[in-house]
C-alpha cells in the first residue's frame, strides 16, 4: 500500500512534522533525498523555526543536504561569472533560466535548492559561434555518439549539454523554448526582449515568463525525477511574485496567451494549487481555464500527473505509477515531434538500450571527485 | 541482539524478505538480498553486530544487493546494488556480490555523511590514540592495517577516517577489512586466527576477500579517539623499514586530496583538517617486513604517548 507523500505535507505546513513518529521521519528523509528536496525541507523547518523539532538521527541527513546546497549557492555565482565572460566575448548578455536564475536573483525558490546544471537561453543564430567559444574554454559536448548528436541538433530546443572538462560543471544551452518540431512555436525572442538585468551582463526572464517557462519545461518533460522539485519551484515563484507585485497576477495569463503557452501554464497553476495548496486568485484560475484540456482529457492528465508528481520514491508510488511515467515519457516525445519522426526514434533508442554494450562496473572511487 | 544469535536460516529469510537492520557504527542500515553469497558472507562477517527489529531505530541507509528477476539470473548472472530503490552503479558479475555490498555502502556514506570530514584512510587505535593511514590503492594500507589489528590494535576503519565536525575526534566505523590479491595469502599466513569471508575473483580491483572485524572493534564502536599520527605507508618488497618525518603542510594537502567531502565542507573542512594535522606527528613509511614494521610502529605510538604526557606534565 502506498504511503503518504510527506514532502508536500511538510512544504505546505512544516509544523505537521512535529507529530511524526520515527517511521515517518525516516520516510520523509528517504522521499526527500530521492526527490532532491531534502535541503529544501530543512530550509522550510528553519523558516518556521522548527529545526530543533527534527528527530535527532534524521538531523544529520538534513544538515548534510543543506551543506551541499550551501556549497552550490557559493559555486553557482562563480560558474555563472565564467559563463557570462564567455558570452561577453560575442557581445551577448547571459540569460539564465531555472535554478541558476533563481539563485542570482536571490529568489526564495533558490533557498535549499540544489542544481545539476546551468540552463541558459541564447539566440539561435549565435549557437555555432558560442559552441566554439565554449569548446575553446574547455567545455566538452556530452552524448557524443553520432545519433544523439543528430537527434539533439535536428529535433531539440537545446544542444547536447556542455561539461567543463575540469570543474565538471554542466551547461544546457537552449536556443528556444520547445523543440522546433513541437506543436506550439513560442517565439524565444519575445522572452529575450523582456528579460530583466540582475547584474552587469546577466539577465533573467521577467517574473511572468519565469513562471511560464518553468511550467512549460516541467509539463513537456518526459522524465519526472525532478518533477516534484520543479513544481515546488513554480509554487514558490507564484507565492513570491504574487506577494511582491499585485500586477503579476493580472499579467500572467495574458502573457501566456501571447507566448502560446497557456496549456502548460494551466497545468502549472492547477497542480501547484492541487498538490502544494498554493493560493491562486479565483480570477486567475478562471482566466487560465482557457488552457485546460477537455474534461475527459483533464481526468486522464490528472491521473497521470498526480502519480508522476509524487516524490520519486517507491514508498509513495500510487497504483499505476509505472504506467503513468511510461505514458508521460511517450507523451513528451509525442509533443516534441510528429509520429513519423517519433516512431523510428523510439525504436532506435530501444535498440540501443538493448544491444549496445555499455561500460560496466562501479566507478573508481576517487576521493574528492564529487558530482556537482 | 546480535546477528550471530539468529540461526542462519532465520537470518537469510529476513534478509530476503524485509531486510535486516544492522547497527554498523555510526550508522544503522537496512540490508536486503536474495543471494546466498551475500547472506552467507554477512552472517559470517557481521556476526558480532547489533541487530534491531524493524522500525525500532532510525535507518540511515536502505541497501539491496540482488540478482535480477529476469533471465539474467541464469545467463551470465549479474548483481545489482540499489540504494533505497535507485541504482547508482551498473550491474556487476554476481560472484562479486559481497564486495559490491561493501563498496556500495561506502558510497552511501561518502556521498551523504557530511557531519564528518571523511578521508580515504585506514584508522587504528593504540593506547587511546589513533593512527591514520591515508594511501592510494596498492600501497599496502589494508595489509598493514590487518597486520596491526591482528596484534591487538583496535580497528576503527579500513576505508575511511570519519573526523567528527563537532568534537574533532575520529569516529570509529568498524567494518570488515578488505584485502586484495597477494595480501590475502600474506595475511592468512601472518594471522591464522582471522576469519575470512569468501573470495571474489576478477573484480576491477582483482581478487578480493574480507576479514571479519574482531569483536572488540565492534563492541567499542561508539568510543571515539583523538588522532595522534598520520602515516603514509608504501610496501616495497626489497626495502628495509624506513620511517621518515614529513611536513605537516604537505600532509594536510595530501589528506585534503584523499578526502571525500573536502570541497563540500569548505572553510570549516579546511580548519578542521589543519587543526587535526597540527595535533598529529606525520611520517612516511616504506616497509616489507610486517613484524619489523609493527615493532617500530608500536615504539612510535609509545613515544608519541609519552611525549604527549611529558609535554602535559612539563
Amino acid at each position: 500500500m502506498a504511503k503518504a507523500d510527506l514532502i508536500s505535507q511538510v512544504i505546505v505546513e512544516p509544523s505537521q512534522a512535529v507529530r511524526f513518529d520515527l517511521e515517518q521521519w525516516e520516510l520523509l528523509v528517504r522521499q526527500g533525498k530521492h526527490a532532491f528536496l531534502l535541503a529544501k525541507l530543512y530550509h522550510k523547518f528553519c523558516e518556521a523555526e522548527l529545526e530543533t523539532e527534527i528527530l535527532a538521527p534524521a538531523k544529520h541527513h538534513f544538515l548534510s543536504a543543506d551543506m551541499i546546497a550551501q556549497r552550490q549557492r557559493i559555486a553557482v555565482p562563480l560558474e555563472v561569472e565564467r559563463v557570462r565572460a564567455l558570452l561577453a566575448q560575442l557581445d551577448l548578455d547571459l540569460v539564465l533560466l531555472k535554478g541558476a536564475a533563481y539563485a542570482v536573483s536571490g529568489l526564495p525558490a533558490a533557498n535549499g535548492r540544489t542544481f545539476s546544471d546551468i540552463d541558459i537561453l541564447v539566440p539561435a543564430n549565435k549557437l555555432d559561434a558560442l559552441e566554439r567559444v565554449f569548446k575553446d574554454d574547455g567545455w566538452i559536448g556530452q552524448h557524443m555518439d553520432a545519433y544523439d548528436q543528430k537527434y539533439y541538433r535536428q529535433w531539440m530546443h537545446e544542444i547536447p549539454p556542455l561539461q567543463h572538462f575540469r570543474r565538471g560543471t554542466e551547461v544546457d544551452m537552449h536556443h528556444t523554448i520547445l523543440p522546433p518540431t513541437a506543436n506550439y512555436h513560442p517565439d524565444p525572442m519575445k522572452l529575450l526582449e523582456k528579460a530583466v538585468r540582475v547584474a552587469p551582463g546577466i539577465k533573467v526572464l521577467c517574473p511572468e515568463d519565469m513562471v511560464i517557462h518553468s511550467a512549460t519545461h516541467l509539463f513537456h518533460e518526459g522524465e519526472f525525477e525532478h518533477g516534484l522539485r520543479d513544481l515546488v519551484d513554480i509554487a514558490e515563484l507564484l507565492i513570491h511574485f504574487g506577494k511582491k507585485n499585485p500586477d503579476f497576477w493580472v499579467r500572467l495569463v495574458p502573457r501566456a496567451i501571447e507566448l502560446e503557452l497557456i496549456r502548460p501554464l494551466y497545468y502549472g497553476l492547477h497542480y501547484a494549487r492541487k498538490i502544494l495548496s498554493v493560493p491562486i486568485p479565483n480570477q486567475v484560475m478562471a482566466e487560465v481555464a482557457l488552457g485546460a484540456p477537455n474534461p475527459v482529457m483533464g481526468k486522464i492528465m490528472d491521473w497521470l500527473f498526480l502519480r508522476a508528481l509524487r516524490p520519486n520514491h517507491p514508498s509513495c508510488d500510487l497504483f499505476g505509477a509505472g504506467l503513468a511515467r511510461w505514458f508521460l515519457y511517450v507523451r513528451s516525445h509525442y509533443l516534441r515531434m510528429p509520429l513519423y519522426l517519433l516512431l523510428p526514434h523510439l525504436v532506435r533508442k530501444a535498440w540501443k538500450a538493448r544491444f549496445e554494450k555499455k561500460a560496466e562496473g562501479i566507478p573508481a572511487f576517487i576521493p574528492g571527485e564529487q558530482k556537482k | 541482539m546480535k546477528v550471530g544469535e539468529l540461526t542462519y536460516r532465520e537470518f537469510s529469510r529476513m534478509l530476503a524478505l524485509s531486510g535486516v537492520n544492522i547497527r554498523t557504527e555510526p550508522f544503522t542500515i537496512n540490508v536486503s538480498s536474495n543471494l546466498s553469497l551475500v547472506s552467507e558472507g554477512l552472517y559470517l562477517l557481521y556476526a558480532d553486530y547489533p541487530l534491531y527489529p524493524e522500525h525500532s531505530d532510525f535507518v540511515d541507509f536502505y541497501v539491496d544487493v540482488a540478482a535480477p528477476k529476469s533471465l539474467r539470473r541464469w545467463y551470465r548472472p549479474k548483481v545489482f546494488f540499489s540504494y533505497d530503490g535507485t541504482m547508482p552503479f551498473k550491474p556487476l558479475p554476481q560472484k562479486q556480490a559481497l564486495p559490491v555490498f561493501e563498496w556500495g555502502l561506502n558510497w552511501c556514506v561518502a556521498t551523504s555523511a557530511h557531519q564528518y570530514l571523511m578521508i580515504h584512510a585506514a584508522v587504528i587505535e593504540k593506547g587511546g590514540k589513533a593512527l591514520i593511514m591515508p594511501a592510494p590503492p596498492g600501497s599496502g594500507k589494508s595489509t598493514l592495517c590487518a597486520a596491526l589489528v591482528s596484534k591487538g590494535w583496535r580497528l576503527l576503519s579500513d576505508e575511511m577516517a570519519l573526523i567528527d565536525r563537532g568534537t574533532g575526534l575520529v569516529a570509529p566505523a568498524p567494518r570488515p577489512i578488505s584485502l586484495k590479491n597477494e595480501s590475502i595469502c600474506v595475511i592468512k599466513e601472518y594471522a591464522p586466527n582471522f576469519i575470512f569471508g569468501p573470495e571474489s575473483d576478477e573484480t576491477h580491483k582483482g581478487k578480493v576477500s574480507h576479514i571479519k572485524p574482531p569483536k572488540n572493534a565492534v563492541d567499542e564502536g561508539v568510543v571515539p579517539v583523538e588522532a595522534a599520527v598520520v602515516l603514509f605507508p608504501k610496501y616495497n618488497a626489497t626495502s628495509e623499514t624506513v620511517i621518515q618525518s614529513r611536513s605537516r603542510a604537505l600532509t594536510a594537502i595530501e589528506l585534503a586530496e584523499n578526502a571525500f567531502n573536502f570541497n563540500i565542507l569548505g572553510k570549516e573542512g579546511f580548519e578542521l583538517l589543519t587543526k587535526t594535522v597540527a595535533g598529529c606527528d606525520c611520517y612516511s613509511l616504506v616497509y616489507s617486513d610486517l613484524d619489523d614494521v609493527i615493532d617500530r610502529l608500536e615504539q612510535l605510538m609509545c613515544t608519541e604517548l609519552d611525549g604527549k604526557r611529558a609535554s602535559v606534565n612539563g
